[in-house]
């Protein structure tokens, strides 16, 4: 069953194609990577399915929903969430805090209850925790629950940053180069956690990554861009072996 | 070093966090409450004003040191509150309910700023705020049916349950009360999920729409609760001068109040309070040394606003986070001995930072 859509999606800047008539789609429960060289239009594509860029022509579908014209933080509440290349943290929070804000969707009581912080509130800041706990556990954060972000080195703040994004209950996570910074090890141990998310907690994922071997060790399909054009797409090994791509990374002879 | 152990999240969510909370925070409410006994009236109405002060720097917190939007025209909700509050009782109506209908009447300009302004960021905010408060000061002065012009108008004294208050002692119990209860209120929303949208706008508008908070929506929302909270000060602040004129609302107010967050330090509700007493202790130094310095600098016009301003850009040099940022620093590094870090408060440059991405 087809969870996303994308269909015939073209961004321009001036002059610029960034993207050029691309589609695909990602079926439910499915890991989805997204590769080519840089300036290909990877993370523009994400930036177009979260709205913060508006596509010059072509549609998004999000379970046969079209949602290629709701706001950005609509987005989070039809269940899609992500994470961004250069980490986007709340720095002056602790993680606990982080990963509360990343619930901001399930809470629904308006602001004066707020105020008054009556038991309904209490309550709900009580289940809040333990979603955020869940979440901590599962990623094993508990030792860095009460530390700053800005003490943090950068491979914890990305796991910060997908724990946050999961806090919010998502069917589809869009993940933006998570493995980039991170030393083989580290990587290795992002493949196993999207394994998890996806067999655990039934999310489909969306991926950009440069990283091919945590690519073709846990995607389904891979799509190639170059130029913002869609080069190649199929398996992980198939894409690798496409001459189009190889000739986008390498040069043709 | 204090090693709390939980055992329920109620730990988390509760309001004073452990012993010491409880007894210094009681201690200085059974302080506040006695003061009436410990100092004279000249003292305490200076308490009085420091305590209106904090709130209105509280209001002003709300705005930029917890959503990250500068205004530099908070005055201005404090000049609605008093004409307001003042324009309410002189016209019969009870005090308590005057006194809020004037905070909401000031919320509601303020959502009028708030709905063009939460599409503005940084500098080009700061100016069209500082812009709004030359409007009402403006307006202060010519709508004279109302707020009687350059002449100013009379405050009837606080009436309570048809009991008139002169004395100082009483009208000091009115304001505690006043600030006790918005502290309260302003905390609890703090530790709710609006408290934490607001962070999260401030620290990156980009991540917090992407995790479904209503960047704009959340922006307005938090000018309207500062403006009720700045225009509930500026109605105690009525009986506090008890004649209100529009001169008294000018830029210079505006400019305290942001500088007491400041010293104060960004982004603590502690932080309008100390940067309130700041200020105030500031203020009667200044008028204290005017007898004793020579004529030539004690009588120069400028001078407050002269210092005020050097005391702003040496803090924004030297201490970024304030006083209460400091008084942080100082006890972490205690309780940390030997192993403080600096990166613990290293400065992230987010406060105007936010429009990357567009």
């Amino acid at each position: 069953m087809t969870h996303l859509q994308v269909k015939n999606l073209s961004v321009n800047f001036g002059g610029l194609k960034a993207l050029d008539d691309v589609s695909f789609s990602v079926a439910k429960n499915e890991v989805f990577s997204i590769v080519g060289p840089n300036g290909a239009g990877k993370s523009t594509i994400f930036n177009v399915i979260s709205s913060f860029y508006k596509p010059s022509q072509g549609q998004i579908f999000f379970d046969a929903q079209d949602i290629t014209a709701t706001k950005p933080d609509e987005k989070a509440k039809l269940g899609i969430t992500r994470t961004f290349q250069n980490i986007e943290l709340f720095e002056h929070s602790s993680v606990l805090q982080n990963l509360l804000i990343g619930r901001s969707i399930h809470n629904r009581h308006p602001v004066y209850r707020q105020f008054i912080f009556d038991k309904t509130v209490r309550n709900s800041e009580i289940a809040h925790r333990e979603a955020a706990e869940k979440v901590i556990d599962f990623l094993e954060l508990a030792h860095y629950r009460d530390h700053l972000i800005a003490n943090l080195p950068y491979g914890v703040r990305k796991k910060v940053e997908l724990a946050r994004a999961l806090c919010a209950e998502p069917s589809l996570l869009l993940l933006d180069e998570p493995a980039s910074g991170l030393n083989p090890e580290e990587t290795e141990e992002v493949g196993h956690w999207i394994e998890d998310i996806r067999h655990d907690l039934g999310i489909t994922v969306v991926m950009i990554e440069h990283d091919m071997s945590l690519v073709t060790e846990v995607s389904d399909r891979v799509l190639a861009l170059s130029e913002g054009k869609v080069i190649a797409q199929g398996s992980a090994e198939e894409v690798q072996n496409n001459a189009n791509v190889v000739s986008a990374y390498l040069g043709s002879a | 070093m204090r090693v709390i152990f939980k055992t329920s999240y109620l730990q988390d969510i509760r309001l004073a966090k452990h012993g010491g909370h409880v007894f210094w925070y009681t201690l200085l409410l059974v302080t506040a409450i006695a003061a009436p006994l410990l100092v004279d009236t000249y003292w305490l109405n200076e308490v009085s004003r420091f305590l209106i002060f904090a709130l209105a720097g509280l209001g002003l917190m709300i705005v930029t040191g917890y959503t990250g939007q500068v205004s530099l025209g908070h005055a201005a909700f404090l000049a609605v509150g008093a004409y307001a509050h003042t324009y309410f009782i002189s016209h019969e109506m009870p005090f308590v309910i005057s006194l809020l209908l004037a905070a909401f009447t000031s919320g509601c300009v303020g959502l009028v700023v708030a709905v063009p302004a939460s599409r503005m960021t940084g500098l080009y905010l700061a100016i069209a705020s500082l812009a709004f408060a030359i409007i009402i000061e403006d307006m202060t002065i010519h709508w004279e049916s109302v707020t009687g012009g350059n002449r100013g108008m009379p405050v009837p004294p606080p009436s309570l349950f048809g009991y008139e208050i002169y004395s100082a002692v009483e009208f000091y119990y009115i304001v505690l009360a006043g600030v006790f209860l918005s502290t309260i209120l302003v905390l609890n929303l703090l530790r709710a999920p609006f408290g934490r949208a607001m962070l999260a706008i401030r620290d990156s508008e980009i991540s917090a729409s992407s995790l479904g908070i209503s960047v704009a929506r959340t922006k307005i929302t938090a000018f309207f609760i500062s403006a009720c909270i700045t225009g509930l000060a500026g109605g105690l602040m009525a009986h506090y001068v008890q004649y209100l004129s529009p001169e008294i609302f000018g830029i210079l107010l505006s400019i305290q109040l942001l500088l007491m967050i400041v010293v104060g330090g960004l982004g603590t509700v502690h932080g309008a309070f100390f940067g309130a007493f700041l200020v105030g202790l500031l203020e009667s130094l200044i008028s204290i040394s005017k007898d004793y310095l020579p004529g030539a600098i004690g009588n120069q016009p400028g001078l407050e606003p002269g210092l005020f301003g050097l005391i702003l850009v040496l803090f924004i040099i030297f201490e970024p986070e304030g006083v209460y940022g400091r008084w942080l620093k100082l006890r972490n590094f205690f309780e940390n001995f030997p192993f403080y870090r600096r990166n613990t408060f290293k400065r992230q440059k987010t406060y105007l930072r936010t429009d990357r991405l567009k």
